[in-house]
């Protein structure tokens, strides 16, 4: 009897640009200017669209609102990559994905002021609904991507998810079947190292997120989530080998949500002032600045100039959102099913007789 | 045309659907084989195994990728092997395959079927018996049928492939191989939401569907010899439920007997009973009778055919109806 090794793994982290504005020459990728240019106003599109909906929320005019702010590099980073016939499963983190994925701010708003009309029905692209219950929606990309390999389509699915889904029964249930059925998906990890206020620690006693791929049979690899090249590197890699037929990947982002969980949520209780001063250093925003600079994209006066511009827009495409609203009680009864059934018809007609 | 049973006929509706429509693919635990209770046998031979394809053991997994799969554009079938196990892939269910339509407003649609085996009397392990009618029928935007012959086992699985929504396909194990009827070799659907009548009578109107029609039918037969003229429907459909077919005839009637296997408390019968009472309180002769489930944990087997209603039991519950 003797003990043999008979496997041995390894994890690896990906960094491009770090946060000095170091930039690994041999690893970075190649992206156009102008492509850099629309990246990096989707960044001052987003957070300005969080700022406003946070305000708003305050006002009462925003139901319960989470913002992407810190995100960015990560949901901008992974949905430049995707063809239009490719398919994103967010969850309520990621409004930011859905901006960059071409979702109008007058539509996405709709959403978060409580109307369904703000869920991307356009058919252009394929943007599934946000998914609230945590870590439910990779399931719906590992079976769209199935389909998707069925129907010899190309298209790859991308399910975004933070490190607290990584808990839920069903991430794992989906990571397995993934391995099993080498489907073209892609899991984006937004590690923010909290689940509200349970730390990443405190999730699970994995020391890292990525590792956990290396069970299921597929490649997982750590990503600074604040390094918009890596994450647009590690992305595109992890999209290629998906369209050559080689299943999925697990990109673990490494951030920090420097917001709110939502705006019910206060995390000066739970996050020292010194940890979160640390991680708005490493911030995305700040970072791509430091490369656009270098590259002599822009200088310091375009970004203000961008901001004041992003600002301006999501100011206007908001309220053009919020007064295009309309509230239609029939609604609730006609989208129950394809063909409305007669219970359903004679519910409808109780509420018609108290609207009269 | 030839005698098949209810098995036969549910292996013959995906077949031919499956020949019909290349959309059509099964998923489950074990289906590449044939199933537990040979529902797909044959069919991964003739269709191959990407489209007859076991998955993982996990429910909420088969649920979760097959509703992935249905918004896609395809119109999976998915098998959970034993009734009790849907619960582990409800969530799912309720909050994803019965809403999505309404929260994408109408962008994805979830054609898909659950088919699971439900309902005792087969003397299984525990968490094998269950009748979770209910449940299916209270959830949002899924519909729920329940054939009891071969010939609405063939219809109504087509017509729940061919629906534009979710569809729950409950398929009662005890009633799998006990019935042989003629059924049609080629293709038709029986429609979602209409009941059928049975027997026709004007004393009693007994209610019930899958696998309880055996023992209502039963206890019919047996008060007829008294002298007691019994109408029997078949439900078939637990969402929608037809309730034209229940009125018209308890409008005859004035009584009614409801026979369900799930529990009692908010069970169908509840729900059916406060139909009747909100629609012809006046047309009621006596007060409606519940012979379903008792509201206690499923037995091993020893105890099974004590918590099941039986034909006596629906015998009785007749005549409680009648001496009111």
């Amino acid at each position: 009897m003797a003990v043999t090794k008979i496997a041995e793994f390894k994890v690896e982290r990906l960094q491009i640009l770090d946060e000095s504005g170091n930039v690994d020459k041999e690893l970075e990728p190649k992206i156009s200017n102008d492509d850099l240019k629309k990246m990096y106003y989707c960044f001052l599109i987003s957070r300005a669209f969080d700022d406003k909906c946070t305000n708003l929320q305050r006002q009462g005019k925003v139901g319960t609102y989470a913002a992407s702010k810190g995100h960015e590099a990560i949901q901008v980073g992974t949905a430049f990559v995707l063809d239009k016939k490719d398919w994103i499963f967010p969850s309520y983190r990621d409004s930011c994905a859905q901006l960059a994925r071409g979702v109008p701010i007058s539509k996405l708003i709709q959403y978060w002021a409580g109307s369904e009309w703000g869920t991307d029905d356009s058919k252009e692209r394929n943007n599934f609904p946000m998914s609230i219950s945590v870590g439910t929606q990779q399931l719906h990309a590992v079976g769209a991507a199935y389909a998707a390999k069925y129907r010899g389509d190309k298209a790859v699915t991308l399910a975004y998810f933070g490190d607290g889904a990584t808990s839920e029964g069903d991430a794992h249930e989906a990571f397995n079947f993934a391995g099993a059925w080498k489907t073209p998906t892609i899991f984006i990890c937004q590690n923010n190292q909290y689940a509200i206020s349970v730390s990443r620690k405190t999730q699970t006693a994995a020391q890292t997120i990525a590792q956990k791929a290396i069970a299921y049979g597929f490649p997982g690899i750590q990503v600074d989530g604040n390094d918009i090249l890596a994450v647009y590197k590690a992305t595109k890699d992890a999209i290629e080998n998906a369209r050559k037929g080689n299943g999925p990947t697990l990109l673990e982002c490494e951030t920090f949500r420097i917001a709110q969980h939502t705006t019910s949520d206060d995390p000066t209780r739970y996050i020292k002032k010194e940890v979160l001063d640390e991680w708005n250093k490493k911030e995305p925003i700040i970072r791509f600045e430091k490369y656009l600079k270098a590259k002599k994209i822009y200088t310091d006066e375009d970004f203000a100039k961008l901001k004041e511009k992003a600002a301006e827009e999501v100011k206007t495409e908001i309220e053009k959102g919020l007064a295009s609203i309309k509230v239609n009680p029939d609604e609730i009864f006609q989208y129950a099913f394809a063909e409305m059934p007669d219970f359903i018809k004679k519910q409808q007609a109780e509420l018609h007789e108290v609207l009269k | 045309m030839a005698k098949i049973t209810m098995i036969e006929a549910v292996n013959q509706a995906l077949s031919q659907e499956m020949a019909r429509d290349m959309d059509v693919v099964l998923i489950g635990e074990d289906v590449g084989i044939g199933g537990v209770f040979r529902a797909t046998e044959g069919l991964q031979a003739k269709f191959g195994p990407t489209r007859v394809f076991d998955s993982p053991l996990a429910e909420s997994g088969i649920i979760g990728t097959a509703i992935g799969m249905a918004a896609y554009g395809l119109k999976p079938i998915a098998e959970i092997q034993f009734n009790s196990f849907t619960m582990m892939g409800y969530h799912q269910l309720k909050n994803h395959a019965g809403k999505l339509r309404s929260r994408s407003r109408g962008r994805f649609t979830v054609p898909l079927v659950i088919r699971t085996p439900y309902g005792g009397g087969i003397r299984p392990l525990e968490e094998h018996s269950d009748s979770l009618d209910t449940i299916y029928s209270h959830t949002p935007g899924i519909k729920a049928v329940v054939p009891s012959t071969p010939y609405d086992a063939k219809g109504l699985l087509i017509s729940a492939i061919r629906d534009p929504d979710p569809v729950v396909f409950l398929e009662p194990t005890k009633l799998y191989r006990t019935i042989k009827e003629e059924v049609p070799d080629e293709l038709y659907t029986v429609p979602i939401g209409k009941g059928i009548v049975r027997q026709e009578g004007k004393d009693v109107t007994l209610i019930s569907w899958g696998g309880m029609m055996k023992q209502t039918l039963e206890a019919a037969e047996l008060v007829k010899e008294k002298g007691i003229s019994p109408e029997v429907i078949d439900l078939r459909s637990i969402c929608p439920i037809d309730t034209d077919i229940i009125f018209s005839s308890v409008k005859k009637t004035g009584r009614v007997v409801i026979v369900h296997e799930d529990f009692r408390s908010c069970g169908l019968a509840a729900e059916i009973i406060a139909e009747l009472n909100e629609n012809m309180l006046t047309d009621l002769i006596a007060p409606p009778v519940r012979i379903v489930g008792f509201d206690c944990p499923f037995p091993l087997y020893k105890l099974e055919d004590y918590i099941m209603p039986s034909t006596d039991r629906v015998v009785s519950g007749i005549n409680k109806a009648m001496s009111f």
